[in-house]
């Protein structure tokens, strides 16, 4: 009985159901009070924030005067120089390193994973504080006959954060630089060798540059870090924008003011960098065919 | 004829599979040789390492006069370096199933790669006969592609210049059109045949039995790391003497 009755229910409402009058009416768009209701709240909460510190106790005119502040700019130069530096260091270690760690000599390989194990095992506070401090294990340094030096000469601020951030920065980038290795198929390795090439060739010509697509934005976010890392070297003494803020403001007592000023330009430096960084994905990316083609074609023939 | 190629007793194991079990064969120059046989048969490891691009476990092979991988010094064979393996490598041009086209460079890139980087070539010269051979395979118009720009068989085809362009003696290919998509198989074979017409010798590990009718002077029949049968295309292809290769060629015809 009911499988009678059924499909004939079934047929009336769909009659009623497909009536096509309805496609010429207007479509109104769902409501989201929800959202309307979150944004007055965060909108208020941010208007708070911002009165707070318009009123606060901010000397905004200090922050003006002390932001092209002779010592502030040097600090500056020095933050940016050590970040060029240390990542210099850092990449060429990581590229070292992840090359030894996937080398067919246990030497070379055992040396490599020590390498990574250490520095990525300790922090770099620490580093740095043993790399300052080296002198109290070895007070000389030099190769016998030909130079010799106190090590607390040699092992200057500047020196100590260099090694300090770089060498820590080359255990990253080695394991960095290694999944990039490990990302370009091993058809490209044999398509190489096929035409002739030696190893060293091979990883030059072929490997890294398609490596880069995967290398690059982790270092480039790496890169972000060290401008700001670099003002950890501030504890030993090293010259660079926080620790130059510090010691104008141990003498004028414009804590805020001065912190401030260093936010600023660290805000500045990392925009730009994230801009760079930007453009560097898009070349590296080159033939990968996520993108269609390059900016700038070189030689076009049509 | 001298023989380009000359394996003597080639052993090779991947683990507990015996990839090659004691292969000697003479191939003769200018020859359109063909290896075919069940997949696991042994027929791309032999190619590969006629190409160093797998290492002998015992036994040896000559290219084109030179023992392979090894020097001998008294009764011992001493392991080639890198850059001598590299340079024995010249001899051989070899095209992948899978293309492994470079894929941060363009065509012509590809093309002028080993001329310019390997054999320090002048770009100039390197370009202008890089063009003739994308002429050649009828892709001059792609020439600033990316290889993701390209389909199957206009990778294979660059891959096919890729490997003429070091001007080799010898052209090895393995399984050129297996990845290939139905409705491309034709335009690579097609390149292919022009060049064995050119007088190339050309080793062609393929599944295209067709092919293998047409263009070879020889056909070799794999199975199991070892050389069943060896003869004219008719002779293998046509009347197999052995049971293995009559089944073999039955499953693939059905």
């Amino acid at each position: 009985m009911s499988s009678t009755t059924a499909p004939s229910s079934i047929g009336t409402g769909q009659t009623a159901r497909f009536d096509p009058s309805i496609a010429h009416l207007t479509h109104v768009p769902r409501r989201h009070y929800g959202r309307w209701i979150a944004s007055a709240l965060i909108l208020a909460a941010f208007a708070l924030v911002v009165k707070a510190f318009a009123e606060g106790q901010i000397d905004w005119p200090v922050v003006g005067q002390f932001f092209t502040a002779q010592s502030i700019i040097s600090g500056l130069g020095n933050t940016i120089i050590m970040t060029i530096c240390a990542m210099a260091l850092g990449i060429t270690l990581g590229v070292l390193f992840a090359i030894m760690v996937m080398s067919p000599n246990p030497v070379l390989k055992g040396i490599a994973v020590f390498y990574i194990w250490f520095f990525r095992g300790t922090p770099l506070l620490l580093q740095l504080l043993l790399w300052f401090n080296l002198a109290l294990v070895f007070p000389r340094i030099g190769i016998p006959g030909l130079f010799e030096a106190r090590m607390v000469d040699v092992m200057t601020p500047f020196v100590a954060t260099l090694l300090g951030l770089g060498i820590n920065q080359g255990a990253y980038t080695a394991e960095v630089v290694r999944s990039g290795i490990l990302s370009v198929d091993a058809g490209q390795t044999e398509a190489a060798k096929a035409i002739g090439m030696t190893r060293l060739t091979t990883l030059r010509r072929i490997v890294l540059p398609q490596a880069m697509r995967v290398i690059i934005p982790p270092v480039g976010n790496e890169v972000i870090s060290m401008v700001k890392l670099t003002s950890i070297a501030s504890v030993i003494g090293f010259a660079e924008v926080l620790r130059n803020a510090q010691t104008v403001y141990y003498a004028n007592a414009r804590v805020i003011e001065l912190l401030i000023v260093s936010a600023g330009w660290y805000l500045i430096i990392v925009t730009i960098l994230s801009i760079g960084q930007h453009f560097l994905e898009r070349y590296f990316a080159r033939g990968s065919g996520r993108r269609s083609r390059p900016a700038a074609p070189s030689v076009v023939e049509s | 004829m001298m023989p380009i190629v000359v394996a003597t007793d080639v052993r090779k194991t991947f683990g507990s599979v015996q990839a090659l079990n004691g292969v000697s064969i003479e191939i003769p120059a200018g020859q359109v040789l063909c290896i075919v046989g069940p997949s696991g048969s042994g027929k791309s490891t032999l190619l590969r390492c006629i190409n160093q691009l797998e290492r002998i476990d015992s036994g040896a092979i000559w290219v084109d006069g030179e023992l392979v991988g090894y020097r001998r010094v008294g009764n011992k064979l001493y392991e080639l370096t890198d850059s001598e393996i590299a340079r024995q490598r010249l001899t051989n041009g070899m095209v992948f199933q899978r293309f492994n086209l470079f894929q941060h460079m363009t065509a012509l890139e590809n093309i002028i790669e080993g001329p310019v980087t390997v054999q320090k070539r002048r770009r100039n010269e390197v370009i202008d006969e890089a063009m003739v051979l994308l002429e050649r395979v009828g892709l001059s118009a792609k020439r600033d592609a990316y290889p993701s720009e390209l389909s199957g068989g206009q990778q294979q085809r660059v891959a096919i210049a890729r490997a003429l362009a070091m001007k080799p003696k010898l052209m090895l290919f393995d399984e050129p059109t297996s990845a290939l998509d139905p409705e491309l198989v034709g335009e690579v074979l097609a390149v292919m045949k022009d060049l064995a017409r050119s007088g190339m010798t050309m080793i062609v590990v393929t599944h295209e039995l067709g092919f293998a009718r047409e263009v070879a002077n020889e056909v070799v029949f794999m199975d199991r790391g070892a050389i069943v049968e060896r003869g004219s295309p008719q002779e293998v292809l046509v009347h197999p003497q052995q049971q293995r290769t009559r089944d073999f060629i039955a499953a693939v015809l059905a």
